[in-house]
């Protein structure tokens, strides 16, 4: 249990939060980790705040417990930062990836945010340019690996080909490992 | 062959009954419903299996469905939560004193008001005098391989009564876990055909179900009876998770112990509450503190002697409680437990923890405070309150 990573995802209906946390434990699967992933459930409406979580560990995870002190918190909005208290129980050394067109220093600044390692990408644009659409989770996986190295790039897009390519076309596919792909690199950390 | 896979609780009891295959699910498909008969009913729709698939008007209906289903001569299963177990009520005891094999899933959680759709066991503990066999289970593996097991439960002739398959709500019913699945075939070849003992639908063999008892009839004999076959159940579902062990390498029994065998504290919990008390006991124990763990998995017929004979070498034992029982000594778990030490030799101190209710959070560090509760008992030889509460908020 020493290697747990719990990751709490914020976002709003609709942005793909609850998708992006079940995407990591699938991918997980793939790389023979053991995790956990759960949306918190309450009434949900498009666009209201909501929040999700995943574990991640090489050794089973017994513990069921709410996941109240993350490795890694995930803004997948950035207007939820003056909403939200995204730092809410975030470990010391824990990392901060959002989606925003600012650079981290310019995030720390303008929420004061102390401590913490900051990850910032724009991963809207990202999603519009690569998807065709604003939905920013693939992209903010990207970051996440990018961050936090939990998983290898090139294995999590594997899986976004081979799980997405039951229901999706091939162009939706190529720009999901796309986005997935640029977001790693784009990403800016501090 | 297993394969390892990543499912929510809910669609892991899915495709355990779509590897069972039943003759007839009748399902309410509308909240407090799960997802459970929803990814069910997508199997149906895409020819994976040969079911029946009755969709009702409310769980009463629901449950009086799969009775006559069940009556006929149908292996029967059905899902259903919190309010809609409440509404099945009257069904239930009907279900259990037909002696009909129907296995059912409850997603443990709550009954309103306030209203809150989140986990804790006071749906099921209501049913806990219905009849129903009712067994526990910690997460998705263990859900999945317990409906498996439920059906041969159910069916063998020495027991002939309805289970009851409970999950944690959301904890453990929609949250993604990694677990392994038995391929079909061994899945078809460990719950057998259905052999149904007697069937209303055989006209060499007329028979009457569910008749008038008379003004002074039969009727308690018939609930001695139930009685009976309940108890005859323990053995029988001590066989079926080792037999189910044998098949996946995961054998279960009525109970099960953590490193209790040396232990001077013990925590005895049901469901998902379970695994996370397991990882105190490992950062207890690197302290030195000789913590153990007591899981329940049947909670009905209620294993009196596994229990007494596991707590036997305990100085202190607390009882945990996701439901309250108003105006009652402390919560359905600890008043049985407590019951059942009353008469072994080394009656240790008991206490009951109520937590969790309306799906309030227990954390690592809540459990730690119980067993510290615990181990200030074995070192001042006195319990201070016995009826306790983790997580309230006063």
């Amino acid at each position: 249990m020493e290697d747990l990573t719990e990751i709490r995802w914020h976002g709003r209906g609709g942005q793909g939060a609850v998708t992006a946390a079940k995407l990591v434990a699938e991918a997980a699967l793939k790389q023979d980790k053991y995790f956990q992933a759960s949306p918190e459930y309450g009434p949900e409406r498009m666009g209201a705040p909501i929040q999700a979580f995943t574990r991640i560990c090489p050794e089973p995870i017994l513990i069921h417990c709410a996941v109240t002190n993350p490795d890694i918190v995930v803004v997948l909005d950035p207007t939820l930062l003056s909403v939200v208290n995204v730092t809410d129980g975030l470990v010391e050394n824990g990392a901060l990836v959002i989606n925003t067109d600012m650079s981290p220093a310019e995030v720390r600044q303008a929420n004061n945010i102390e401590g913490y390692k900051i990850v910032t990408v724009d991963a809207s644009k990202i999603a519009v340019e690569s998807i065709g659409r604003a939905i920013p989770n693939t992209p903010m996986l990207g970051a996440v690996l990018k961050a936090t190295g939990i998983m290898d790039l090139e294995k999590v897009a594997e899986h976004i080909r081979s799980s997405f390519g039951k229901k999706f076309s091939q162009e939706i596919i190529d720009g999901n490992v796309e986005a997935l792909t640029r977001a790693y690199q784009e990403a800016r950390s501090e | 062959m297993s394969k390892t896979v990543a499912l929510t609780g809910n669609l892991a009891c899915a495709h355990a009954m779509r590897q069972i295959n039943p003759d007839v699910v009748a399902a309410y498909p509308i909240t407090p419903q799960t997802t459970i008969v929803e990814e069910f009913s997508t199997f149906v729709a895409n020819g994976q299996v040969d079911t029946e698939y009755v969709t009702v008007e409310s769980e009463h209906s629901a449950m009086s469905a799969c009775v006559g289903a069940s009556a006929a001569g149908s292996r029967v299963i059905t899902a259903t939560s919190s309010q809609g177990l409440a509404l099945m009520w009257e069904i239930l005891y009907i279900a259990s004193a037909l002696r009909l094999p129907i296995v059912m899933h409850n997603v443990n959680r709550t009954l309103a008001g306030p209203i809150n759709i989140h986990c804790d066991h006071q749906d099921s503990m209501g049913a806990r005098d219905s009849g129903w066999i009712q067994i526990h289970c910690e997460n998705a593996q263990e859900a999945y391989d317990t409906t498996i097991q439920a059906i041969r439960i159910a069916e063998d002739s020495r027991v002939s009564l309805p289970v009851l398959v409970c999950l944690d709500g959301f904890i453990i019913s929609h949250a993604i876990d990694r677990l392994d699945m038995l391929d079909d075939p061994e899945v078809k070849k460990f719950v057998g055909e259905f052999e149904p003992r007697v069937t209303m639908l055989d006209p060499e063999e007329p028979i009457t179900v569910g008749p008038f008892d008379g003004l002074h009839g039969q009727f308690f004999e018939f609930r001695r009876a139930q009685e009976l076959a309940t108890l005859g159940s323990l053995p029988v579902i001590e066989e079926v998770g080792k037999e189910y062990g044998a098949v996946s390498g995961r054998p279960y029994g009525l109970i099960e112990e953590y490193k209790l065998d040396d232990a001077e504290i013990a925590i005895l919990v049901l469901g998902s509450t379970a695994g996370t008390t397991r990882v105190v006991v490992d950062d207890l124990r690197a302290d030195g503190v000789k913590a153990g763990l007591l899981k329940i998995r049947s909670f009905r017929p209620f294993p009196i002697k596994q229990i007494t004979d596991a707590l036997s070498g305990v100085k202190a034992v607390a009882v945990l409680d996701r439901s309250l029982s108003p105006g009652a000594i402390g919560a359905p778990v600890f008043q049985e437990v407590r019951s059942a030490l009353y008469d072994s030799e080394s009656r240790v101190p008991i206490i009951n923890f109520i937590y969790g209710l309306g799906g309030r959070d227990v954390s690592m560090a809540h459990l730690k405070e119980a067993f510290d509760v615990l181990s200030d008992i074995v070192k001042t030889g006195q319990v201070k309150q016995t009826i306790n509460y983790l997580g309230l908020r006063e």
